[in-house]
């Protein structure tokens, strides 16, 4: 044992040592994909630090990490800014995909309730107060709806699951888009906000007429019931990985040569709506040729040989069109 | 060292260092010193971080009750309402409640009793913040929103202060769960400096007729009144800066009301909620400078506890003779 808890720390110090910082959405991936990798590839050892996206950009840009992850795309200012001080650019890849659920709690509803895009913008600005309002209840035919307030739950730390959410809304109504608009954290016209996944959940649960939204993931390993969402297409998708996936492959065609492209109300009849890629943040130009190969070189796995462990930590697989898209891009990293 | 004392005035400089007083006095004032210095630092650097904040807002901070990181406005307003009001209320519940068992454990309870007592005190002190917010989250929550909130609107209902729906979390259960915080702080301290009052003060107070409450109200109570106010101080800083127990049951939405029922939102949870994923330099300077309102906020609430300490220890003194 010694020896092996020995030779395992030489082997760590004369391994290649790669630092990231960035989203804590996809932490249980990253950490399981630097494991497998370093596993496979003794040499090269990848650290994660999950501080936020807003964290992870900014130290991608002070250049105190070798790379990044976020989970809505850098705007266009903080790309300047990137490029500004590093003289060269810095790019998205995606690597995996996750999406955000409606959660409610309503006594004596059992079912899946059914939310079209103008309930949950109506719901979340204020303007739909009661339970059984039409633009709920017309969705939900059969479902005996309580004439009682709606209480609304956001998150109140700032989070990548907040900007798929307010990304989503923006999308679909013009109100929101204006008064509201997109971000990690908003200026929430009503409700009472959680504390992470698990603070938004207790809320929901312990308050009866509640309703508010949590990752998938989170809402599938702890058992959570959610609504469906009306896609684009106009059908009601109850969220899984498949739908998530479907959502990508939909918005793949369309995806931009920076893959910085939101996928929110993505057009397709199985696509869940309110789905989003997160992603890696690589510097264009690498001043360590080692570091830079080594940097490839993962990617090229995780996208590729990694997307097998997708499935079982609840993330959502890159559809194949997106694969071979950035596989193309990894070549441009110099 | 009582004979030692006549002779310190005429000893010189190097006599003093070789006996080793000037150099625990050097070392000491260092270690003094560092506290201020540490503090001075602190100050400073939060002054410098939010340069750019301070300048666009200027005073405005203070008197804005936006917060929209999306639109680039910042408004301090009801963050320090809500910390003022989380506070007061922990305070109005925790000082009657933490000085009355702080008098029964040091004046009134056999010696074991206290002892053993003061054990569990000291083991509530030590519970991590979180645990209250969990406790406080699971079973405060529900609690106010079922039972306590119904129950207060029902009679005092026609106060303002219990008006509105009853969500369960709000600035009253904030300040209630901060109240159990603080509590076993203020008896720890209270204690310590009621049980070390002199002994002729009690005797001479039943000496004079005094039954046993009067000799502790009106004699030990105000002798050990400098003590008390410390241990208030205390339990004021610790509620003032709390962070994880209050963002788990304030509900965190800023709100100014005034309703003790309403969800609102304290300085310290709003930058734990919102500095890991803040982006845009503007947005982290305001996040930096709500720092420094705390600072200022604690600074000027501790002064005017100070300030009634002053005023009400003249008066203190002058029973004391009679």
């Amino acid at each position: 044992m010694v020896v092996l808890a020995l030779g395992g720390i030489v082997l760590a110090q004369n391994a290649l040592l790669i630092n990231g910082a960035g989203a804590t959405f996809p932490n249980p991936i990253y950490s399981k994909w630097f494991d497998e990798y370093h596993k496979s590839n003794a040499s090269i050892q990848i650290n994660y630090q999950p501080v936020g996206s807003g964290a992870g950009i900014k130290q991608a840009t002070d250049g105190t990490v070798d790379f990044g992850a976020t989970d809505g795309p850098m705007s266009d200012e903080q790309l300047k800014a990137y490029s500004d001080k590093h003289g060269s650019g810095i790019l998205h890849f995606p690597t995996v995909l996750g999406a955000v659920v409606p959660t409610y709690n309503i006594p004596g509803v059992t079912t899946t309730l059914n939310f079209t895009p103008e309930a949950l913008a109506g719901i979340f600005l204020g303007r739909i107060t009661k339970w059984n309002d039409p633009a709920i209840a017309g969705a939900n035919k059969g479902v005996k709806l309580p004439a009682d307030d709606i209480v609304v739950v956001h998150r109140s730390d700032g989070s990548g699951t907040t900007y798929v959410f307010t990304d989503y809304l923006s999308q679909v109504s013009d109100d929101w888009k204006n008064k509201v608009g997109k971000n990690t954290s908003v200026n929430w016209p009503v409700g009472l906000g959680g504390k992470g996944n698990d603070g938004v959940t207790a809320q929901v649960k312990q308050t009866p007429n509640s309703i508010g939204y949590v990752e998938l993931i989170y809402a599938a390993k702890n058992k959570i019931p959610f609504g469906a969402v009306k896609n684009a297409a106009g059908v009601f998708v109850t969220a899984d990985l498949a739908g998530v996936s479907e959502a990508a492959a939909g918005a793949a065609k369309s995806i931009p040569d920076d893959f910085r492209v939101s996928i929110v109300n993505a057009p397709g009849k199985k696509a869940y709506p309110i789905s989003t890629f997160t992603w890696l943040l690589i510097p264009a130009k690498f001043s360590d040729a080692a570091k830079r190969d080594a940097m490839k070189g993962f990617v090229k796995w995780a996208i590729t040989d990694g997307q097998k462990f997708t499935e079982e930590l609840d993330y959502a697989k890159l559809p194949k069109e997106v694969v071979a898209k950035e596989l193309k891009a990894i070549g441009s990293i110099q | 060292m009582p004979s030692a004392s006549p002779e310190a005035g005429s000893r010189s400089f190097l006599s003093r260092l070789r006996n080793g007083d000037e150099i625990a006095r050097i070392i000491t004032f260092i270690f003094a010193a560092t506290v201020v210095l540490i503090t001075v630092l602190l100050v400073l650097q939060l002054w410098h971080d939010s340069a750019l904040s301070r300048h666009k807002f200027g005073l405005h901070f203070f008197a804005t009750r936006v917060w929209d990181p999306i639109a680039e406005e910042f408004g301090a307003l009801p963050f320090m309402f809500g910390t003022v009001v989380t506070a007061s209320v922990a305070l109005l519940i925790a000082v009657p409640l933490g000085l009355g068992a702080a008098i029964f454990l040091a004046e009134l309870a056999p010696q074991k009793v206290s002892d053993s007592l003061q054990f569990f005190i000291d083991l509530l002190a030590a519970v991590p913040s979180v645990i209250y917010g969990l406790l406080g989250i699971f079973i405060v929550v529900p609690l106010m929103r079922s039972y306590i909130q119904p129950a207060l609107k029902a009679t005092l209902g026609f106060l303002p202060l219990f008006q509105g729906p009853a969500f369960g979390v709000g600035f009253l259960t904030a300040g209630i769960v901060l109240a159990i915080m603080v509590i076993p702080y203020i008896i720890s301290v209270s204690r310590e400096v009621l049980l070390s009052v002199p002994r002729d003060q009690r005797e001479a107070a039943l000496a004079l007729g005094s039954t046993r409450w009067e000799s502790t109200w009106k004699v030990v109570v105000p002798f050990a009144r400098t003590g008390i106010m410390g241990s208030i101080f205390l339990a004021l800083a610790r509620a003032l800066g709390e962070t994880m127990a209050v963002t788990m049951v304030v509900g965190n939405a800023p709100n100014i009301s005034a309703s003790l029922f309403s969800p609102g939102y304290s300085i310290a949870a709003v930058i734990a909620n919102e500095f890991t994923e803040a982006t845009g330099q503007i947005y982290v300077q305001a996040l930096i400078e709500l720092g420094l309102v705390l600072f200022l906020l604690t600074f000027i609430l501790n002064g005017l506890a100070r300030l009634l300490l002053v005023v009400t220890t003249q008066k203190g003194s002058g029973m004391g003779h009679v």
